[in-house]
């Protein structure tokens, strides 16, 4: 049996179609993705997001331990600043992205996907040193507020100055008098909050939104809106675009890997990696002729496959069929050519820059 | 669910309907409900075969690939080209605007074979 987030009777009454994900039953659309995308990228879009897993660490050694299981930098990181990277294993397989919600050098939030929540609770449960490690998953409800009308729609619910909370940065607020954690970060592209809380409060709050969203033709998301706006984005997808196998460097994340922090699980096998150099590259690419790219699907130079496409679809933005692939660092460039075979028939792409998408004009609104 | 009294069906969720000595092919209400918005559809070529059971095209929406079944075996005579620019025909209108091909059957008798209406809404009953 799947499990059930606290707002599934919501998405039920709202006339969902539901389906399997990452275990979890979960809305995939409501009116259609087509036009949730729209919302989203026109005005606001409402997301449960409360399948995301939460892994806090906690006590004097917090900041050390995931200092040492994580790619990235969080002395660099204030308090109340959010940060992207990745948990590698030694041989630098990823195993989670994830997003660390640094409350204090003491107190790390650590969001994880679906999918992992074991595997990651127990992997820096393995790795935190003295540091107190819990799996609260399933203590935290996550609402995603997304688009250029989300802080309109969240500001008259919410206690503290939205204005006051920059992207990547959050703070303790209550939202409809509900205790949260008011981050600015998503998984669209767009301006918009997560908020973080507990999910027996899930229901009151996702319907206080939605009647705030209803000036601004607030829609709720599904997951299918959800995968076509972050792959407008070319935002990476764990399980499609990367997993154990892959390393953030051929991931195209090595923007998150710090080498120059100090020693992280995984530092040698990716610095040797780098000095060696790539064997693939995961890049955008733009399919010419007609047929949408996706998942699996071989790319074929010569008549022998050279890469694989991870994820693709059509662009509801931009009307086009768009994608990711790991393409031989010979094909990648922007600009080459090369051949995707969809379905037995042989149809052309070509490498663009990412992200695919980006907004005709800075929308953000003040707060 | 539409279930139009006057075509025939497949197991798959596709119509036929007779028009003259041919059979026109599309996806039921049902299909394209299921599938949400169809962003993409790949069809034959006029002079193409297709046998009874066998995939003659693909239908695609933002989440889904769906093959499509031919409903009697023959040769294909029209194709509903405007679909390729404007594919949300099927969502809008399964059953006219979003007809797919015109086959002009080698074995007009297997069209006895296809669903009554009223089998065929028995099926979507069963899967409810």
């Amino acid at each position: 049996m799947p499990q059930r987030t606290p707002l599934h009777d919501d998405h039920v009454r709202l006339g969902a179609r539901m389906v399997e994900f990452a275990g979890w039953e979960m809305p995939v659309q409501y009116a259609g993705i087509l036009e949730e995308h729209a919302a989203v990228r026109a005005a606001v879009g409402i997301f449960d997001v409360s399948h995301m897993g939460e892994v806090v660490l906690r006590g004097p050694g917090a900041l050390a331990a995931l200092q040492g299981a994580f790619t990235n930098d969080l002395s660099r990181a204030a308090d109340g600043q959010a940060q992207y990277g990745c948990l590698c294993r030694e041989d630098g397989g990823i195993v989670d992205d994830v997003v660390v919600y640094r409350r204090g050098p003491d107190d790390l939030l650590v969001c994880v996907n679906a999918s992992n929540r074991t595997k990651d609770f127990e992997w820096l449960a393995a790795h935190a040193g003295g540091a107190e490690v819990r799996n609260e998953s399933d203590e935290w409800g996550q609402i995603a507020l997304q688009g250029p009308r989300a802080a309109a729609t969240l500001q008259p619910l919410c206690d503290v100055p939205l204005a006051g909370i920059g992207t990547y940065r959050f703070r303790p607020g209550k939202v409809a008098g509900i205790e949260c954690l008011v981050a600015r970060t998503g998984y669209t592209g767009e301006d918009g909050f997560e908020l973080f809380f507990r999910p027996d409060r899930a229901s009151r709050l996702w319907s206080a939104l939605l009647d705030a969203g209803q000036p601004a033709g607030i829609l709720p998301c599904g997951l299918g809106a959800r995968d076509s706006l972050r792959l407008e984005m070319a935002y990476r997808l764990y399980g499609s675009d990367m997993d154990d196998g892959t390393t953030p460097l051929e991931a195209g994340l090595g923007w998150v890997v710090k080498f120059d922090k100090g020693d992280f699980v995984g530092r040698e096998a990716l610095l040797r990696q780098r000095e060696q150099g790539l064997a693939r590259k995961l890049v955008g690419f733009q399919v010419a002729g007609p047929g949408i790219a996706r998942h699996g699907h071989a790319v074929v130079q010569d008549g022998r496959p050279v890469g694989i496409v991870t994820s693709g679809t059509r662009s509801p933005s931009l009307r086009t069929s768009i994608g990711l692939a790991y393409l031989p660092p010979a094909l990648a460039a922007e600009g080459t050519s090369f051949t995707v075979d969809i379905r037995g028939r042989p149809v052309p792409a070509t490498v663009v820059k990412t992200p695919f998408y980006t907004h005709p004009a800075p929308e953000r609104e003040t707060p | 669910m539409n279930v139009p009294e006057d075509l025939a069906y497949t197991r798959e969720h596709e119509w036929a309907r007779r028009k003259g000595s041919r059979v026109v092919v599309g996806i039921t209400d049902f299909a394209q409900d299921q599938l949400g918005d169809v962003v993409y559809v790949e069809l034959p070529a006029v002079g193409d075969e297709v046998k009874r059971g066998e995939s003659f095209g693909v239908v695609e929406s933002t989440k889904a690939v769906s093959e499509l079944f031919a409903p009697v075996s023959g040769t294909v005579v029209e194709v509903n080209d405007p679909l390729v620019e404007a594919p949300e025909a099927v969502n809008e209108d399964p059953y006219e605007e979003g007809w797919m091909i015109v086959i002009e059957p080698s074995e007009p008798r297997q069209l006895e074979d296809l669903l009554t209406s009223a089998a065929y809404a028995g099926l979507l009953a069963e899967q409810d």
